[in-house]
């Protein structure tokens, strides 16, 4: 059997210096989400702007997260992933990827990967609404 | 960096002197069943260490049945006293057992059993008066534990035996995080059957004992050879049995550890958003379960071990399983504090220094605040 709690590198990396933590005064939108699994939160802020090339793109993006270190280390790198792309990019960051980008989370860690790509969906979600 | 164990509920080290006397008894290898002189000479070492164990509960040296440890134990007390009395299908035990008791009701429950789980207050002090009304007629046994191992709480078994002897049902206790710390008379207390490990207690890993009260009908788990008066066959665990009878002998430093723990939990308790599980006064010496609000006490553990200071969660977020304590949920801990739980527990045998306190408490301040940061939740003052 291998260990099953037993974080990668790069986990531990995010983990313990987090990137893009802390709050947006003024976000152009906010998306929560808490996790059904164990009952973890995560909330995500976005700050939008045009770029040269007219589209919207996410010019800050910053997190605020209750959780485990798996939790905090994808939020991280979730929204380091999210910086600096268009919100069609954006859309099509999967848990995936993110977990991809950290080496890997134990299996059982799986689910709070889903916590960071719902998080970003749903404050996207929240900023199309805004928008119609 | 120097290494701070504090997870003594989980397990711990091998004393000093429990090394040594293995050291003095490591080449004792015969078989106690062995006729030989070989045979004898490990007999002799596990019957002495089954009579000073017995003493130290005030039992007889026949009522000690050595087994592989506390989950063995829990699983032939109940196991083998609903086999030998298939009359009698209720069994009433508490929320707050350790799985080794829980899952084997949960076998039994889909087998016929009607299991009844008695409540517990916010301290984790089981309803006396549910208990008693829950014990009917077709009781096979009440298990409830000496001392809870996630909250530390040191439940009334004096009471709890005295319910169970009006209503003339036997009584096992898994006094696993309490025999060797706290001190048990089985006879005063009117245990019938009595749970617990060696590892809790600085002796080896593998072994404990499962006390059963002379006249108590218990059909063994393990059938074979016959050994342990015919309740648990197999060759006997020597080496662990010595150890443990070792261990019992030393000298656990109750009132040193209790002013330390004191001090941690209200330096801790100092943190903005800090709550303390379980119960101030009835419980043991050395545990501090302590919940944070808004953090996940899984991060929090994890910044601990970066420094070297070993603790546990009761979040279980960071075990194999997922699902939240079911003891923290029993005592009806608000959600936000529910996931943010730590478990300090502190060595009996040997003592913090004052700069090892300081240096703990420093370090789960810095990492809590830090983490309360990085939280959507805010503490804030009214809440608590
Ligand atoms: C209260 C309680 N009961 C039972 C056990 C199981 O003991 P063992 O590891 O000896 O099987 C433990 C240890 O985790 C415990 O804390
Ligand atoms: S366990 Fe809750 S987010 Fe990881």
């Amino acid at each position: 059997m291998k260990p099953t709690n037993t974080y990668s590198k790069e986990v531990i990396k995010h983990f313990t210096k987090p990137a893009n933590q802390g709050e947006i005064k003024n976000p152009s939108a906010i998306g929560e989400i808490g996790n059904p699994v164990c009952g973890d939160v995560m909330k995500v802020y976005l700050k939008i702007a045009k770029n040269k090339s007219g589209k919207n793109y996410i010019k800050d993006i910053k997190f605020q997260t209750m959780g485990c270190a798996a939790a905090i280390a994808t939020s991280s790198m979730i929204t380091k992933l999210a910086k600096g792309k268009t919100i069609e990019e954006a859309k099509k960051i999967t848990n995936a990827q993110v977990a991809e980008s950290l080496k890997g989370l134990p299996p059982i860690k799986m689910h709070c990967s889903n916590l960071a790509a719902d998080a970003l969906k749903k404050a996207i979600e929240n900023l199309e609404k805004k928008k119609k | 960096m120097e290494k701070l164990y504090l997870d003594n509920a989980a397990t711990t080290p091998l004393a000093k002197e429990v090394v040594q006397e293995l050291n003095k008894k490591i080449s004792l290898f015969g078989n106690p069943s062995s006729r030989h002189v070989l045979g004898r000479e490990a007999k002799i070492e596990i019957e002495k260490a089954r009579e000073k164990i017995a003493k130290s509960i005030n039992a007889k040296p026949e009522e000690i049945i050595f087994t592989s440890g506390a989950t063995e134990s829990n699983n032939l007390a109940i196991k083998g006293l609903a086999e030998a009395n298939p009359t009698k299908k209720q069994i009433i035990t508490s929320e707050i057992e350790h799985p080794s008791i829980l899952e084997v009701c949960k076998n039994l429950g889909k087998r016929g059993y009607q299991i009844d789980k008695i409540s517990v207050d916010s301290e984790g002090i089981i309803n006396l008066k549910e208990l008693k009304d829950k014990i009917s007629k077709d009781a096979l046994l009440v298990s409830v534990m000496h001392v809870n191992n996630e909250i530390g709480t040191i439940q009334p078994i004096e009471e709890i035996a005295k319910i169970c002897k009006e209503k003339n049902v036997p009584f096992h206790t898994d006094a696993v995080q309490s025999f060797g710390k706290l001190k048990i008379d089985v006879q005063k207390i009117g245990i019938n059957l009595l749970s617990a490990s060696g590892h809790k207690l600085n002796a080896l890993k593998g072994i404990g004992f499962l006390y059963v009260k002379r006249g108590m009908n218990i059909e063994p788990q393990l059938n074979g050879g016959g050994q342990e008066n015919n309740l648990r066959s197999g060759t006997e665990n020597v080496l662990g049995i010595i150890s443990l009878a070792k261990a019992i002998e030393l000298k656990r430093e109750s009132e040193k550890v209790e002013k330390s723990r004191d001090k941690i939990i209200n330096k801790l308790l100092e943190i903005s958003g800090s709550k303390l599980n379980g119960s101030k006064e009835k419980r043991i010496y050395n545990n501090i379960n302590i919940s944070f609000y808004g953090i996940e006490g899984e991060s929090l553990q994890m910044f601990l071990d970066e420094e070297g200071i070993f603790i546990s969660t009761s979040s279980a977020c960071a075990s194999n399983k997922l699902a939240k304590s079911h003891v923290l949920k029993a005592i009806g801990i608000d959600k936000m504090y529910l996931n943010g739980s730590i478990r300090i527990t502190l060595d009996t045998l040997k003592l913090l220094t004052t700069k090892q306190e300081d240096f703990i408490i420093k370090k789960i301040k810095e990492n809590v605040e830090k983490l309360q940061k990085i939280s959507p939740f805010k503490f804030q003052e009214d809440k608590k």
